[in-house]
C-alpha cells in the first residue's frame, strides 16, 4: 500500500459525496445519471484499495461486475432518457411526478 | 514519491468531479467527469490493477461518457449560446489544467519502479486476474453476462415502444 487505506476510503466517501449532492441536488435526468456515475466510480475506489489492502483480487473482480452492472444501467435509463423526452418533451425531474394506474 | 503521485491525482479528481456536478451544460459535465475518470483510472493503477484502469478508461470514458454525449447531442440538450459569454480562457481553462496534471502525473509514473518505497508492490497482472476471474467467479460471469442481455433487451423494448407511438399518432392524429 503505497497510502493509508483510511486516505482512499476518505477520498471515495468525497466522491461519493459529490456524486449524492449531484443526484439531490440537480434537476435534469443527463445529470442526475451523471451523479450516479460519480457514485459507482467512488465505490469502485474503495473495491481496489480494499483489494490492495488485503492483498487479493477479489475486490478487482468485483469492479468488473460493477462496470458491468453499469454498463447496463447506463444503457436501459438512457432508452429511458429518450422515452420520456418524447414523451413529454422535457428532462427537467419535476415535470415526471405523477403515476398511472 | 509515487505517494505523492496519488494525492495529487486524488485531488485533481475531486476537483474535476466538483467543477462536474456544478455545471448547467451537460456536456462540460461530460468533459470533465472524463478527466476525473482519467484521473480514477491512473489511481486504480498505482494501487496495483492495471486491468482494471484500462477497463476504466476504455469501458467508462471511452463507452458510457461517449454514450452519454450521444444522447445529449440527439436530444438537443446543450444551451445554445447562453453559456459561452465571457473570456475564451474561463472556458477551456480548468479542463486543460486539469489534463496536463494527469498528463504530468502519467510520465511521472512511467519513470517509477513499483517497488521504489521499499514495499513489495501488489500487482495482479492480468494472467492472474482472467484465472480468478473465469475459474473463482465463473457462475457471476455468466449471471453478468445475462443481465446485459437483458438490459439490451429492455433498451430495445423501450426505444421501440416510443417509436411505435410516434408512429402511432402520426397515423392516427
Amino acid at each position: 500500500m503505497i497510502v493509508p487505506m483510511s486516505h482512499i476510503l476518505a477520498f471515495s466517501a468525497a466522491l461519493f459525496v459529490m456524486g449524492l449532492a449531484c443526484v439531490l441536488a440537480q434537476r435534469n435526468l443527463i445529470m442526475i445519471l451523471i451523479g450516479v456515475e460519480i457514485m459507482l466510480n467512488a465505490v469502485g475506489l474503495t473495491l481496489v484499495g480494499a483489494s490492495a489492502l488485503w492483498q487479493k483480487v477479489d475486490g478487482q473482480i468485483f469492479v468488473i461486475f460493477l462496470m458491468a452492472m453499469t454498463s447496463a444501467e447506463v444503457s436501459i435509463s438512457l432508452a429511458m432518457v429518450v422515452y420520456l423526452r418524447r414523451r413529454k418533451g422535457t428532462l427537467e425531474a419535476d415535470a415526471f411526478d405523477g403515476m398511472k394506474g | 514519491m509515487a505517494s505523492a503521485i496519488f494525492y495529487i491525482l486524488g485531488f485533481t479528481a475531486l476537483a474535476a468531479t466538483a467543477l462536474c456536478i456544478t455545471r448547467r451544460n451537460p456536456v462540460h459535465a461530460v468533459v470533465y467527469l472524463v478527466n476525473a475518470l482519467f484521473a480514477l483510472a491512473l489511481m486504480f493503477y498505482q494501487l496495483g490493477a492495471p486491468l482494471v484502469a484500462a477497463w476504466e478508461v476504455i469501458i467508462y470514458a471511452g463507452a458510457v461518457m461517449v454514450l452519454f454525449l450521444f444522447i445529449i447531442m440527439m436530444l438537443e440538450l446543450a444551451p445554445a449560446s447562453a453559456e459561452m459569454q465571457g473570456p475564451g480562457w474561463r472556458r477551456w481553462g480548468p479542463v486543460l489544467l486539469l489534463s496536463l496534471v494527469i498528463l504530468g502525473c502519467t510520465l511521472a509514473l512511467l519513470g517509477i519502479q513499483a517497488d521504489q518505497d521499499g514495499v513489495p508492490a501488489f500487482w495482479v497482472s492480468p494472467r492472474a486476474f482472467g484465472a480468478a476471474l473465469f475459474d473463482q467467479y465463473a457462475l457471476a460471469v455468466q449471471v453478468v453476462s445475462f443481465q446485459l442481455l437483458y438490459a439490451a433487451v429492455g433498451a430495445f423494448y423501450v426505444g421501440k415502444g416510443s417509436l411505435r407511438r410516434r408512429t402511432q399518432g402520426e397515423e392516427t392524429p
